[in-house]
């Protein structure tokens, strides 16, 4: 009873000891934090890259294929038929996205894969990356989502796409109607005056636009029409953030548009040739993860296969089409182990790779992984060097306390007893500086956000900038798990660094601490 | 009634003397012989003294400073182990038992009172008193019996005059109040023996002759066997006996009273 009474009172009477528990509650609200953000990232990582990989790829060695897509989708549902919730077949490729912004043309590496957006959707959450399911904030721009989860991915316009289509076909039918007018003109002006065609002039303003004319009109005719090329395109391949000086607020600046045409270059399957087709944005891709948003390009499968001359007639008249890769996605992933060996039995490894996403992405993963442990490892240092501060404080406080210890064993104190007074003491210290930490460091997850914009206010230095992360807001995730050990390992810290000072206590001599001035 | 229990001990809530006969004398040390180190240098403090005490005796330990005095009140309360020679209590050798059944029997047998009072200046008066019972009993112990404790400790503190009191830290007491409350604290566990380490060596005459006043009555009244170290022999004298340390040899001067 007595451990308990002075344990209490050395806590409510010590605040020196209490100030040697800041840097354990310090230690363990910072790695709740970091802990939180890590996995915060992480997870939301994990998600997109497994959203837009799927489970398990099968893919070629060679760029070329494999033929008939078909016959595989019917071996992957005979081998592993039962534990398979979606299979989608897909060409990937590089190629180079190229299109025209301020009248001039910009071009990007691009992967560019082809696609069926039905089966692709079955396979990933594609409609979550599509910007025509989501809402756009994006300052002025905002608009509502055009479209609803009830309609499936498909290759054509939104309705306000298609608007927009209409709008830039009939502003450059306007322009070839002026241009050819002008022309009219001036070749009616010219036969007037007597004079012989003018030699083209570098000083006419529409000197340049008359060369233009015969494709505008070919757009006249052709405008409004789709493309047979079809494309989503990563979001960071034609947009890039603006800071809009007046209003201090960054808003995406879109160069190209669903509805607009781009052109795309590739090479063929066989012996490369340049292959090369023009098509039309229908959507916007944005996963957050900028490795796949500034990079990939979602191509119709079948226009891709035709353009890459991947398709073979066979003798009965069917086609043959091949493909690069096939995604699956399981009912349950953690079968993934025995799907995995099922199918590395059965697609050769000279000519396929078989992996789970996980596997497919396994450096990044492991970066993130060691980079997790090696922040956990140094923060966790943090508290054990908070150990050392209670340590410290402790012998002090055995040292002011040496002649308590002696009225205590005069009293009949056992040695165990006056030792766990300050075992206790310690684990008290080490149980608020942990509950204090856990509480703060959960606090400041909870709201990070806005301390986050309250430090970018104080320093005017953006803290979390969006163009680089990608993401809006700080993702975290909180770990009940995690949380408990941070907790346990800093009051074990508190506990162990109390150890030697109680020891110190329990062996004092009453008669010595009790003559101790 | 206080209870032993120790490698020498049967049941636990049997008391010395059921447990043991009551050979005279109370408690003894046999050519006690104690040494402080101080630095390189060995301190002879006691050189085979023998002293024993008989049940219900209050016995005074005069001498000078550094005579050996405390040192020898230390020995018989087991706060310290003698070099040579032993320490009896009751006929049995007590000093070279565990330490845990050390503690047990200062806890159970012996009163402490010392000349700086020494409570635990983050306790009340109240909880002062309690610790010797609190140190004796389990959490769940202590709680089961806490009322019958805090009327037990209420009623040695309203004795030694400090029933108003009771929740005041001890350094919001006088130096007189304080003794008292040590008294009060040494009391409360019924000890056998109670043992005074210059209980007026801090205080004015007065209060002095107050606490004597209260040692004596207690000494009268239930028997307490009280030994006092003190370097004045006036309030020596108050003993029924006393015996006079010098420079760590023991030398009878009275049997008054």
């Amino acid at each position: 009873m007595y451990k308990l009474l002075l344990c209490q009172r050395y806590l409510r009477s010590r605040y020196i000891a209490l100030a040697s528990i800041i840097s354990v509650t310090l230690g363990v609200a910072t790695m709740i934090v970091v802990n939180a953000v890590m996995a915060g990232f992480s997870s939301e990582m994990r998600l997109r890259i497994q959203g837009i990989l799927s489970d398990i790829i099968i893919e070629t060695r060679s760029y070329d294929g494999e033929a008939d897509a078909e016959l595989h989708k019917q071996m992957i549902e005979r081998l592993i038929g039962p534990y398979v919730a979606g299979v989608t077949s897909t060409v990937e490729v590089y190629g180079m996205l190229s299109f025209e912004y301020g009248g001039q043309y910009i071009h990007h590496p691009v992967t560019l894969i082809g696609i069926d957006p039905g089966s692709k959707s079955e396979v990933g959450p594609l409609m979550d990356y599509l910007q025509s399911y989501h809402k756009q904030d994006n300052g002025p721009d905002s608009a509502k989502a055009e479209r609803t989860k009830d309609h499936k991915p498909d290759w054509s316009l939104t309705p306000g796409a298609n608007d927009y289509r209409q709008h830039i076909a009939a502003l450059a039918r306007d322009k070839a109607i002026f241009l050819k007018e002008l022309k009219q003109q001036r070749h009616g002006g010219a036969e007037q005056g007597g004079e012989a065609p003018a030699a083209p002039n570098s000083e006419d303003p529409f000197n340049g636009m008359e060369r233009e004319e015969g494709n505008a009109v070919v757009a006249e005719a052709n405008l409004g029409e789709l493309q047979t090329g079809r494309l989503y395109v990563g979001s960071n391949l034609i947009s890039f953030p603006h800071m809009d000086e007046a209003t201090n607020q960054t808003r995406t600046i879109y160069m190209v548009r669903p509805g607009n045409d781009v052109k795309v270059s590739t090479v063929t399957a066989g012996t490369p040739k340049p292959a090369y087709f023009d098509a039309t944005v229908v959507d916007v891709f944005k996963s957050g993860m900028s490795e796949y948003d500034s990079n990939l390009v979602f191509c119709n499968l079948e226009y891709l296969q035709h353009v890459r001359k991947m398709v073979t007639p066979n003798p009965d008249g069917t086609e043959s089409r091949a493909i690069t890769s096939v995604q699956i996605k399981l009912k349950d992933y953690h079968d993934s182990d025995k799907v995995m060996k099922i199918l590395r039995n059965e697609f050769p490894a000279d000519r396929y790779t078989v992996r789970t996403w996980e596997q497919k992405q396994g450096p990044l993963l492991a970066a993130v992984d060691v980079e997790s442990s090696i922040l956990n490892i140094l923060l966790f240092l943090i508290i054990a060097v908070a150990g050392f501060g209670i340590l410290a404080i402790f012998f002090m406080i055995v040292v002011e306390k040496t002649r308590d210890i002696g009225i205590l064993k005069a009293l009949g104190a056992s040695s165990t007893g006056v030792m766990s007074i300050f075992l206790s003491y310690g684990l008290s210290l080490g149980i608020v500086g942990s509950g204090v930490g856990v509480m703060a460091g959960l606090l400041f997850v909870y709201y990070i956000n806005q301390i986050e914009a309250f430090i970018t206010f104080v320093t005017g230095r953006k803290v979390f900038d969006e163009k680089i992360y990608y993401f809006k807001t700080i993702p975290t995730h909180i770990d009940a798990l995690t949380i408990f050990w941070v907790a346990v390992g800093a009051i074990t810290i508190a506990v162990l660094a109390s150890v030697l000072p109680a020891r110190r206590a329990a062996r004092l001599q009453p008669v010595r601490a009790l003559r101790y001035e | 009634m206080p209870t032993v229990t120790s490698k020498f001990t049967s049941p636990k809530s049997a008391s010395l003397r059921e447990t043991f006969p009551m050979p005279e004398p109370q408690i003894a040390a046999f050519s006690v012989e104690k040494a402080y180190r101080k630095g390189d240098h060995l301190v002879p403090v006691l050189h085979g003294v023998d002293v024993s005490v008989r049940k219900g005796e209050f016995l005074s330990i005069v001498g000078q400073s550094g005579s050996g005095k405390s040192t020898l009140l230390h020995l018989l309360g087991l706060l310290d182990a003698p070099d040579i020679g032993e320490v009896q209590l009751d006929g049995q050798r007590i000093d070279d038992l565990p330490s845990r059944t050390r503690d047990e029997l200062r806890n159970r047998v012996f009163g402490f009172v010392f000349q700086f009072y020494h409570l635990l200046p983050e306790l009340s008066l109240m909880e002062n008193v309690l610790s010797p019972l609190m140190i004796r009993h389990s959490i769940w112990g202590y709680w089961k019996r806490r009322r019958e404790y805090q009327d037990r400790a209420r009623e040695m503190i309203d004795r030694v005059g400090l029933g108003h009191r009771l929740t005041h830290k001890p350094s919001e007491l006088s130096g007189g109040e304080m003794q008292r409350a040590a008294i009060a604290r040494s009391l409360v566990a019924h000890p056998e023996i109670l043992l005074a380490d210059e209980p007026t060596g801090n205080l004015d005459a007065r209060t002095g002759r107050e606490i004597i006043d209260l040692l004596c009555k207690l000494n009268e009244q239930e028997q307490l066997t009280i030994i006092m170290v003190t370097h004045d022999q006036a309030i020596a004298a108050q003993a029924h006996r006393t015996v006079k340390l010098c420079e760590g040899r023991i030398v009878p001067m009275s049997d008054a009273a």
